[in-house]
C-alpha cells in the first residue's frame, strides 16, 4: 500500500511542477507554487520526515506563497513565455 | 536558447541517471547513510540530552555550530531585503479617506489633511471594501495562532517542531493581521524599530550561550557546563540549553519573516501595502 | 524483463528527484522571464530536498523520536535522522534566498519597468 500512494503523489508533484513554469499567468504561477510545495510536504511526511514537512508546510505553503503574491502585486502579472 | 537549454538538460539528466545505479536500494537498514554517525546519535541521544525528539537534539546540539550561522543567514537575508528596498524620504501626492459613520469615500489631493480627524479613518490607494467578516474574524483568530506557535516552540524535545517552525508561525499571524486590516494597523503592533532590535537579538542569544558556555571553562556551545549556574546536572542543562537556543533561533526568524513582507509589499516606503 | 521492472521501481524515488531537477534546470536556463527562473530555483531546491530524505528512508521505520519507555533502541526501527537535519537548514537557505531574489525582482522592474530578460538587455545595451 505504501508504494501506491507514493507513486501518485510523485506524479502530481511532477505536473504541477511543469505546469507552474509553463503558465503565462503570474498569479497562477504563485497558487500552483503553493500547491506543489504542500504536495511535497505531504512526500516526505510519508517518509517518516515530520520535522521537515513541518518546515515545509509553514514556510512553502504559507509565507512564500505570500511573498510571492507581494511581489506580483508591485510588477506585472502577465509573463510574455 | 531555448534549443541549447534543451540539450544541457538532457545531457546533465543521463549523466545523473546513469550514476543512479550506483546508489543503494531505496529503503534499506544497511546502506552507507544510515551505518556510520546516525546509529550513535538514535542511541545516545535520549541518555546524553534527556530530549527524546533526534532531529532537534542532533540540530541544536551535536551540529549546533550549522544552526547558529543558519540563524545568520536568515539575519543576512532580513538585512539584504531592507538595504535593496528602503526608502527614506516619500512624497505623498494624494489620499484617500473614509468616513466612518456613513462609509463615504473621499479622495483628497493634498496629502496629510485629514490624517489625525477623528471622524476619518486612511485607506489605501489601491482601494478594497471594508469586510467586517474578514476583519471580525482574523482578529478572533490571530491570538490562536500565537499559542499554537509558543506551543510548537516549546514543545520541539517531544514533538515534531522546534524553533524555527514556531518562529515562523508567529511571522504568519503578523503577516495575517497586516493582510485582514491594513499595514499601518500591522505596524503599530510591530514597528520597524522593534522589528530590527529582535532579529539582532535572536542571533546574539545564541551566540550568547555559546559564548557563556566558553567563558564557564568548555568548549563553545558545550551546554553541559552550564550546570554551574542553573545547578542542574549536566544532562538537564544540555536540555535547557537546547531550548534556549531555539528560543533565539524563533525570535530571529519572527522578526526577518515579518520584515521581509513589510519591505515587499509597501516597495520599500512603508506606507500602504497589499 | 522482470528484472528490469523490478530495478527501475525499486529507485523510483531517486529517478523523480533527477526529473524535478532538470525541470528547475530547464525554467532556469530557458526562461525569458525573471520570476519564472526564480520559480526554477525553488523547485530545483525541493528536488534536492527531496532526494536527501528519499536517502534517509528506512522500510517499516518510523518517526525519529524516541518512545517513552524503551530500554533498548533498535536503530532500524526509526528513520534516519541526520539527512532531516541537513534538510531544516537547506530549507531555512531556501526561503531566505527567494526573499532576496523577490525584493531584487521589485527593484529591477521598478528601475526597468520590464521583468523580461531580453527587453532589460536591449535597454541596458542603449
Amino acid at each position: 500500500m505504501g508504494w501506491h500512494v507514493d507513486i501518485i503523489i510523485l506524479t502530481l508533484v511532477v505536473i504541477t511542477a511543469i505546469a507552474a513554469i509553463q503558465i503565462k499567468d503570474l498569479l497562477a504561477t504563485a497558487i500552483l507554487f503553493g500547491a506543489y510545495s504542500f504536495m511535497m510536504c505531504v512526500l516526505w511526511s510519508i517518509m517518516g520526515a515530520v520535522d521537515v514537512a513541518f518546515t515545509e508546510a509553514s514556510v512553502g505553503a504559507g509565507v512564500s506563497t505570500v511573498f510571492f503574491v507581494a511581489a506580483i502585486f508591485h510588477t506585472t502579472r502577465r509573463s510574455q513565455d | 536558447m531555448r534549443y541549447i537549454a534543451l540539450i544541457v538538460v538532457l545531457l546533465s539528466g543521463l549523466v545523473l541517471l546513469y550514476t543512479e545505479k550506483d546508489l543503494p536500494p531505496w529503503g534499506d537498514p544497511n546502506s552507507p547513510a544510515s551505518l556510520h554517525v546516525s546509529p550513535k546519535y538514535l542511541r545516545d541521544s535520549l541518555q546524553e540530552t534527556a530530549v527524546p525528539n533526534v532531529v532537534t537534539s542532533v540540530l541544536a546540539d551535536y551540529r549546533g555550530y550549522d544552526t547558529m550561522f543558519e540563524t545568520t543567514v536568515i539575519f543576512c537575508a532580513g538585512l539584504a531585503c531592507f538595504v535593496l528596498l528602503r526608502v527614506f524620504k516619500v512624497e505623498r501626492k494624494e489620499a484617500h479617506y473614509r468616513h466612518k459613520a456613513t462609509g463615504l469615500i473621499i479622495h483628497v489631493k493634498v496629502p496629510n489633511l485629514l490624517d489625525n480627524s477623528s471622524e476619518f479613518e486612511r485607506v489605501d490607494t489601491m482601494w478594497v471594501p471594508h469586510d467586517l467578516i474578514l476583519k471580525t474574524m482574523c482578529r478572533f483568530l490571530i491570538p490562536f495562532i500565537q499559542l499554537f506557535a509558543l506551543y510548537v516552540v516549546a514543545h520541539g524535545h517531544h514533538s515534531p517542531g522546534g524553533g524555527f517552525q514556531g518562529g515562523v508561525i508567529l511571522g504568519a499571524s503578523i503577516i495575517l493581521l497586516s493582510i485582514s486590516f491594513d499595514l499601518r494597523t500591522g505596524l503599530e503592533r510591530v514597528n520597524e524599530r522593534s522589528i530590527s532590535l529582535m532579529s539582532a537579538t535572536g542571533v546574539f542569544v545564541f551566540t550568547g550561550i555559546g559564548a557563556i558556555c566558553l567563558f564557564l571553562g568548555s568548549q563553545f556551545l558545550n551546554y553541559g557546563i552550564l550546570s554551574k549556574i542553573l545547578g542542574v546536572d549536566p544532562v538537564m542543562s544540555r536540555s535547557w540549553g537546547i531550548f534556549g537556543v531555539e528560543v533565539g533561533v524563533a525570535i530571529t526568524v519572527m522578526a526577518v519573516m515579518i520584515g521581509i513582507y513589510n519591505y515587499i509589499s509597501s516597495e520599500g516606503k512603508l506606507d500602504e501595502g497589499l | 524483463m522482470a528484472d528490469i521492472i523490478g530495478y527501475i521501481l525499486g529507485k523510483y524515488n531517486y529517478w523523480m528527484a533527477v526529473v524535478l531537477m532538470m525541470i528547475g534546470l530547464y525554467a532556469m536556463l530557458a526562461k525569458k522571464n525573471l520570476i519564472k527562473k526564480i520559480v526554477g530555483m525553488n523547485i530545483f531546491q525541493t528536488a534536492i530536498i527531496l532526494f536527501y530524505i528519499s536517502i534517509g528512508f528506512k522500510k517499516g521505520a518510523t518517526v525519529p523520536i524516541i518512545e517513552h519507555n524503551t530500554h533498548v533502541i533498535d536503530v532500524a526501527k526509526y528513520a534516519n535522522p541526520l539527512p532531516h537535519v541537513l534538510m531544516l537548514t537547506a530549507i531555512v537557505v531556501a526561503v531566505s534566498t527567494f526573499g532576496v531574489a523577490l525584493a531584487l525582482a521589485v527593484r529591477v522592474y521598478q528601475e526597468h519597468g520590464t521583468l523580461e530578460e531580453n527587453e532589460i538587455l536591449s535597454e541596458l545595451q542603449e
